[in-house]
């Protein structure tokens, strides 16, 4: 590197979730296959779940092997363990959200954490108070966990950074949404056995998406193959990480998927110019019926939430066999209980 | 019992340290004792109806299964036999660095009314046991529990004892009581092991 | 003041005392001169003032600092530009000449009484933190500026293409999910530049050129002979965009224009060494902890780097890719020569090229503790700044208290 001024000392940050600053710089398998030779998992306990860049593939099992005896507690008569009594979680929402707040809440109280719910519009700095002051105020309430939304990527590392407090991100701008992407892989090993081999294809408005973001670095590196398809103006063209590919062409890449994953689009992409509609939309990239006919047998569709129905994807669709957006909802309990319970029971 | 939990957190394994311990229950030993306490259930309880054998994992649960196959040969019935993680049900949640793995629990039937057999393999401070207790109950509201151990060394912290045990070993703080089941260990066996010698 | 030992001279007496300095290991250069800082005086005392920003340069080894009139109000009166002449002639420590608006409330929509403001003390034009997006009044603004001597100072930026942009886009920022600042958003507007300096005879300053392309199209400009002159700042000469993801988002790493590739950072350093960039200039920009301490994409841009830019810059030279002689060139005769001044005699800076020092934002003398560099080990050091004669600041009698 040219940089001239050599990073040294305490000053250099990493990104880890380990301590909340500072980066354990993606470490990708160069054929982009595990599981020999993996990253060796970074020293100390993990505290925060901020993305899963920094999860090596050992620890991204370990969560789906806990959210495994997490779901076994959701077929119980009484759906509730005592695994967090007397820690508080905190979910902070920035930014408006109904299934993953809910879905959060809901495995917090599963555990029995004490949870609050915290919502506010915009950013901290229309609001009045720094996020770094509210982050300190949550703890020094008691908060042992803080579930963070955010419009803003980066907001959950700041909060991480400055508040003695586990920290999940919940969403952060298009940055990351590793909660979301931990419950796709789970619900995909449910269904297909297995991640490594599999090729899934993510299709749409990939470049503002933080689920797809996630996503790229969770089937990666458990040895799926991603590919990215829509038009180039919705890709992010510049990303570059083993074991993915961009596609335009829809068609041509729907037979060779095991998984198909069309993104939300939004209306406003039209009006900005990045598409120029959303009928012309559908029928290069919508998943449509005529198009799950010509999809392996077996293949999988899947879809992050919120939908719309008749634009990215056919409703029909949506509720046919091979659709398992249902169980991406329920799956997505377990995987939070999971990832709560891995970080919100540990000595601070 | 705890410190096997943690001795398996520590280790990221079950392994039990190899023997270099003192043998207090060989094969045979194991054997005749599972099968008097089989008897003493069936004698306590006057048949086998309604009961249901619950392990505690780990070792809990081939023991389970090992007085289930004594039950089938000596009453002619199956006896339902579940397996029970009590990690979420610890008291120490938050006094670690590194949280233990949750393990999978499957209580194949209901328990509201049945007669449940808790299985497992060391009685030591009472706590798995307490924990265990707690699990149960949120899968239902059972007649009665009772408890079954291989092994009880003593050093209770809290108000339990076994209805059924293997035999009686006392033991000092600084030993560890090492049971090694053929399912999960390769061969049958029981020692004590100074911790000195697993440290 | 008797300097002996020297490293690159014979002793030197300066008048005014008669302590003696043992120059022994440091080098004795002109005082540098930095084309392009925010003292933010008036309307933002809270981030300096031009009493700490003085202080900061004296720090830094810069006896000549030109201000951006991005105050508020914003320099683009008389009065306002004589009251911050009056304050600086009161308060600062430096030689500070400031910099007066291209267009009124740098709004872009009508020009400032510039011939005026010339004739108060401006000694350049600019709307910098803007750029002047209407190329008629770009136009405009340079043949106006022109017929008196004066160069009109572009901060480059096409909004369009930048709105909302927080950092370079590129695989970096695809990765943090930030949203990218291109650099075509900056070359779009140095070559609309280069056109109107070409169209009217009249002569351009490009602001912190950041892009390899930006060095393209000015060295292509200067080949043909079209009078453009431009700058860089220390810092997107050593650090890139990767900063902000080893800082996990260290808004500390946002700047306007963005921290860039290594690959723009070598075509800058190319750009110096070709000439093709004529001058280092800070682009000092300090703020308040508030406006840092929050969500990148909400925080302010802008690095406090002038107590810092000769140690940073001295890297390059510690790595081979920049000769020494060639450096203080740049911060010295070379920005004189873009304002059409010269160098004055009495200012002076006394460096140690090789001793080391960790920065620590707390110790710095500007109000700006916003920098990257906290707790890095820089080698270059500046020991003693001399202005108009007079020591303003001195770190050998530190140095001396503290052995």
């Amino acid at each position: 590197m040219t940089a001239a001024i050599k990073s040294q000392g305490p000053a250099v940050k990493a990104h880890s979730a380990r301590n909340g600053q500072g980066h354990a710089a993606a470490e990708v398998d160069p054929d982009g296959l595990q599981p020999a030779g993996l990253p060796a998992p970074a020293p100390g306990p993990r505290r925060h779940c901020l993305d899963l860049d920094d999860y090596s593939a050992e620890e991204i099992r370990q969560v789906l092997d806990t959210a495994d005896a997490m779901k076994e507690i959701l077929a119980r008569p009484v759906k509730k363990a005592p695994g967090l009594r007397g820690r508080m979680v905190v979910n902070c929402f920035y930014e408006a959200s109904t299934r993953t707040r809910v879905s959060f809440e809901v495995a917090a109280k599963n555990l029995s954490a004490d949870v609050v719910n915290f919502s506010a519009g915009g950013s901290s700095v229309e609001k009045g108070e720094s996020l770094i002051d509210t982050a300190r105020t949550l703890v020094a309430l008691g908060a042992n966990v803080i579930v963070i939304r955010h419009s803003m990527a980066g907001a959950p590392h700041v909060v991480a950074r400055n508040a003695g407090a586990a920290v999940i991100n919940a969403g952060d701008g298009r940055h990351a949404h590793p909660s979301q992407a931990l419950l796709d892989l789970y619900t995909i090993r449910e269904r297909l056995g297995g991640l490594a081999g599999l090729r899934v294809a993510i299709v749409g408005d990939v470049l503002h998406s933080r689920v797809a973001r996630s996503n790229i670095h969770g089937l990666t590196r458990m040895g799926a193959e991603v590919i990215l398809c829509g038009p180039a103006t919705l890709l992010p063209v510049n990303l570059q990480l083993a074991g993915m590919r961009f596609e335009h062409d829809l068609d041509a890449i729907l037979p060779q998927a095991d998984v198909v994953m069309p993104l939300r689009i939004q209306k406003e992409r039209a009006e900005g110019g990045l598409i120029p509609s959303l009928r012309e939309y559908r029928q290069r990239y919508g998943v449509t019926t005529e198009r799950l006919r010509r999809m392996r047998p077996g293949a999988l569709i899947m879809h992050p939430g919120p939908m719309n129905p008749g634009v990215e994807i056919d409703p029909e669709v949506a509720t046919s066999p091979q659709s398992v957006i249902e169980s991406q909802v329920s799956n997505g309990v377990a995987i939070r209980m999971a990832l709560l319970y891995l970080l919100a029971g540990v000595a601070v | 019992m705890y410190s096997d939990v943690e001795a398996a957190a520590r280790n990221g394994s079950d392994h039990l340290p190899s023997s270099g311990g003192k043998l207090i229950m060989s094969a045979d030993d194991m054997r005749r004792a599972l099968t008097r306490i089989a008897h003493e259930i069936i004698e306590h309880n006057r048949g086998v109806r309604q009961l249901v054998l619950v392990g505690m994992r780990t070792r809990g649960v081939p023991i389970a299964r090992r007085l289930a196959e004594r039950l089938d040969e000596f009453e002619g019935v199956q006896v339902p036999v579940g397996e029970l993680d009590i990690t979420l049900y610890r008291d120490d949640i938050g006094l670690r660095a590194v949280q233990p793995m949750v393990g999978s629990t499957a209580i194949p039937v209901d328990v509201s009314d049945k007669i449940i057999v808790l299985v497992d393999d060391v009685l030591f401070t009472g706590r798995s046991v307490r924990a265990a207790l707690d699990a149960l109950i949120d899968y239902g509201r059972p007649r009665a529990i009772q408890l079954a151990v291989l092994v009880d060394r003593g050093h209770r912290e809290l108000p339990i004892r076994p209805d059924y045990v293997g035999k009686n070993v006392p033991t000092s703080q600084t030993e560890d009581v090492a049971v090694r089941l053929r399912e999960t260990d390769g061969q049958d066996g029981v020692e004590i092991v100074s911790r000195e010698v697993r440290a | 003041m008797l300097i002996r030992n020297l490293r690159n001279r014979a002793d030197v007496r300066l008048e005014g005392s008669e302590e003696v300095v043992d120059g022994r290991g440091l080098v004795l250069l002109p005082g540098f001169v930095d084309l392009h800082c925010h003292l933010r005086q008036p309307g933002f005392e809270h981030k300096e003032t031009i009493a700490t920003g003085t202080l900061a340069a004296a720090a830094g080894g810069f006896t000549t600092v030109c201000c951006m009139p991005n105050t508020e109000p914003t320099i683009d009166t008389v009065g306002t530009l004589q009251h911050v002449v009056e304050i600086a002639r009161q308060e600062a420590v430096v030689r500070v000449l400031p910099i007066a608006a291209v267009t009124r409330a740098r709004r872009g929509a009508e020009l400032s009484d510039m011939a005026e403001l010339a004739a108060a003390g401006a000694v350049a034009f600019s709307d910098d933190g803007s750029p002047v997006a209407s190329s008629s009044m770009m136009r405009h603004a340079l043949e106006y500026a022109n017929s008196f001597g004066r160069v009109v100072i572009d901060h480059c930026e096409d909004p369009a293409l930048t709105k909302g942009g927080a950092m370079h886009e590129g695989q970096v920022s695809e990765r943090l999910g930030l949203p990218g600042w291109p650099a075509a958003g900056e070359e779009v507007m140095v070559a609309r530049d280069v056109a109107l300096a070409a169209q009217t005879g009249a002569r351009v300053h490009i602001a912190h050129v950041s892009s390899a392309g930006s060095v393209q199209v000015i060295r292509d400009a200067k080949r043909r002979g079209i009078r453009v002159t431009s700058e860089v700042t220390p810092h997107h000469l050593t650090l890139t965009d990767e900063w902000i993801e080893r800082g996990a988002y260290d808004a500390n790493c946002k700047v306007n224009p963005p921290l860039r590739s290594e690959g723009d950072q070598l075509a800058l350093i190319e750009g110096l060494l070709d000439g093709t960039i004529d001058a280092i200039a800070t682009d000092h920009a300090p703020h308040a902890m508030a406006d840092k301490a929050c969500e990148f994409e909400q925080a302010a841009f802008g690095i406090s780097n002038i107590e810092t830019a000769f140690a940073s810059l001295m890297g390059l030279v510690h790595a081979g890719k920049l000769p020494f002689d060639l450096l203080v060139d740049k911060l010295t005769r070379s920005p004189a020569a873009v304002l059409g001044l010269d160098l004055p005699a009495d200012d002076w800076v006394l460096v140690d090229p090789d001793a080391e020092w960790t920065v620590d934002a707390a110790r710095l003398h500007s109000r700006g503790r916003n920098t990257p560099l906290h707790g890095h080990t820089l080698r270059g050091r500046v020991m003693l700044t001399i202005c108009r004669g007079r020591v303003v600041y001195d770190a050998l009698r530190e140095a001396a208290i503290a052995s």
